[in-house]
């Protein structure tokens, strides 16, 4: 195989810890040629909100820990962390995810956005957000950033839905505040079906 | 570090080559542990009850994904997500019964990263097993669930064999009902197994949900044309509509000629620890019409033979109502 390829292959195929390294054994060994090669690859690009970042990702690190935590994109947050509420709903390659529940080395090369990459150059407000606030869907606010990720993904391939696709659409995004019915108000809004 | 709870130290291999993801489930054997969306998985790892030294993430492996035609049917890769499966045009087309299925596991998030491979593979529900005691499941010596006091609401009705938990997956009944062929495939070779084989109840196996063993990997779902365009139906009830298990589903495939049932295939979910298949209704409503008089003449026969724990007597009734929903539908 042409060496480069080995070496593409190697770094899309096997993030090593260094246990595993180590130990020897195994079928990549051909391809790591030593220690800080494998050590190298905890150091990953990340497509975030459009930019690259380049950070020091633990392999068994979730993407919310990530964001929060070493990229400080605290507007995504964290609720139960284990897939059942919604609150740290982000989009990639603008699907919705649970990043408590998505390992951050699984992002690779793909492009992750959260609340902070919503607004614009200029600084305004992406017009879900602003949609939102027009119909006053917060309560506490805790829940809302995933509520607007998950609008916001609805929107880009359904841009007209109904308001029962919209609360299917925003079904996996719990609100303690029970606001639900306030968010697909804003739904509508943003889809222009309010005036 | 901050409060949360974050997963423990461990080893990640992404292999893109089928080959190489065998060779670490053959070398890791129960070191390793399988990811496809890592829905079920996250879960036990965090809280510490299920501790894998490495995770092999199967997500970089394309040809595990996608639904394509074959020669009888369909053929569906394991990595394929829910979402896939629930919108893929053929499926709603001819197994509409597996796509309502699909669409109804978990929540929009879980069912975009969950794969039918984890779907079908993920661990019982069981909230004393999940919480890390050391129940028969868990290799120690009694059921927490099958107790006097115990909180069993959710658990089996059927074939309950020292552990009383039931299956939690929502594609599972469909699968059973669609006579699916399981494609296992490990260094050693390829093996097919029929999706009403694939799952083993307590009885049989006490720590395994299904016939996978270390080294192997579920690589695709293949769904037969017998049933392709078949008459069906598909109900899950829940408490909640989302992120919540089924308390009782059901799948049913029907085929109608001359106005009667000629041929079904009707298989429950979450009364037992595996789907479970309704072969008395299946022979009763033999060469009779979809109907009202149908559904009346079999009442009761799907609960019959049940043993209800202190708490889920309920799903006897919840059960029979289903096939009544079924055939008059
Ligand atoms: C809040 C919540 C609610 C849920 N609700 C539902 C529900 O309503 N209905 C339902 O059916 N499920 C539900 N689930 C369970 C589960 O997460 C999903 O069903 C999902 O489909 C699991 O798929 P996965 O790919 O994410 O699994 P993973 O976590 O990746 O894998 C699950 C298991 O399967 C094994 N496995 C994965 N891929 C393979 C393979 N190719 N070959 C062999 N073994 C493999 C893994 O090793 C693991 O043991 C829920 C989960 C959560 C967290
Ligand atoms: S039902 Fe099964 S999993 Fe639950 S406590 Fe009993 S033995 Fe364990
Ligand atoms: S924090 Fe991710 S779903 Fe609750
Ligand atoms: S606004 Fe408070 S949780 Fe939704």
């Amino acid at each position: 195989m042409n060496p480069r390829l080995t070496r593409r292959r190697f770094i899309k195929s096997v993030i090593f810890s260094g246990a595993a390294l180590s130990s020897g054994a195994g079928f990549y060994l051909a391809s790591a040629q030593s220690r800080q090669a494998g050590a190298v690859e905890r150091l990953v690009s990340l497509n975030i909100n459009g930019r690259t970042r380049r950070v020091d990702v633990m392999p068994q690190e979730t993407l919310a820990h990530t964001l929060r935590y070493k990229l400080g994109l605290t507007g995504t947050k964290i609720g139960c962390n284990r897939g059942e509420c919604g609150s740290c709903t982000v989009t990639i390659d603008d699907v919705t995810h649970y990043s408590c529940s998505t390992l951050t080395h699984s992002v690779k090369g793909k492009e992750v956005v959260t609340i902070e990459g919503l607004r614009s150059e200029s600084g305004a407000l992406h017009p879900v957000q602003q949609a939102f606030i027009d119909e006053l869907s917060p309560q506490c606010g805790f829940c809302t950033p995933g509520q607007i990720m998950s609008t916001v993904a609805l929107l880009k391939t359904n841009p007209r839905p109904t308001r029962e696709e919209a609360r299917q659409a925003l079904s996996g995004n719990l609100c303690r505040c029970g606001a639900y019915d306030h968010y697909l108000n804003g739904v509508m809004r943003a889809s222009g079906q309010l005036s | 570090m901050p409060a949360f709870d974050n997963m423990p130290d461990m080893e990640l291999y992404q292999p893109v080559q089928i080959d190489d993801a065998l060779a670490l489930a053959a070398r890791l054997a129960d070191r390793g542990w399988l990811v496809g969306g890592g829905q079920d998985t996250y879960g036990w790892i965090k809280d510490r009850n299920k501790r894998p030294d490495a995770l092999i993430d199967l997500n970089g492996i394309e040809s595990l994904r996608g639904i394509r035609e074959i020669a009888d049917g369909i053929e569906i890769g394991a990595l394929t997500t829910l979402t896939e499966v629930a919108t893929n045009p053929i499926v709603r087309e001819r197994y509409s019964l597996l796509s309502k299925a699909a669409s109804v596991v978990a929540s929009p998030q879980i069912r975009n990263a969950g794969t039918l491979a984890g779907n079908v593979a993920q661990d019982v529900r069981c909230w004393y097993y999940r919480r890390g005691l050391d129940c028969y499941r868990a290799g120690g010596n009694l059921c927490y669930a099958d107790t006097p006091e115990a909180q069993n609401r959710e658990h089996a009705i059927f074939n309950a064999s020292r552990c009383v938990a039931v299956t939690p997956s929502d594609t599972g009944p469909a699968l059973v009902a669609l006579e699916a062929q399981m494609v296992i495939t490990s260094q050693r070779g390829q093996r097919v197994v029929p999706a009403d084989r694939f799952f083993v109840g307590p009885d049989v196996d006490i720590e395994n949900t299904t016939v996978l063993r270390d080294g192997e990997i579920l690589t695709a779902v293949r769904i037969p044309a017998k049933w392709a365009g078949a008459e069906f139906y598909y109900e899950k009830v829940a408490d909640r509509n989302v992120w919540d298990f089924a308390l009782v589903s059901i799948a049913g495939a029907m085929r109608i000629e001359g106005g009667n049932i000629v041929a079904s295939s009707i298989v429950c979910g979450a009364v037992q620890c595996t789907p479970r298949r309704l072969s008395s209704v299946e022979r009763a409503i033999q060469g009779r019409p979809r109907n009202e008089a149908t559904a009346t003449m079999v009442a009761g026969m799907a609960s019959q033979g049940a043993r209800p724990l202190n708490q889920n007597a309920f799903k006897m009734p919840l059960m029979d109502n289903l096939v009544t929903k079924l055939l008059t539908a």
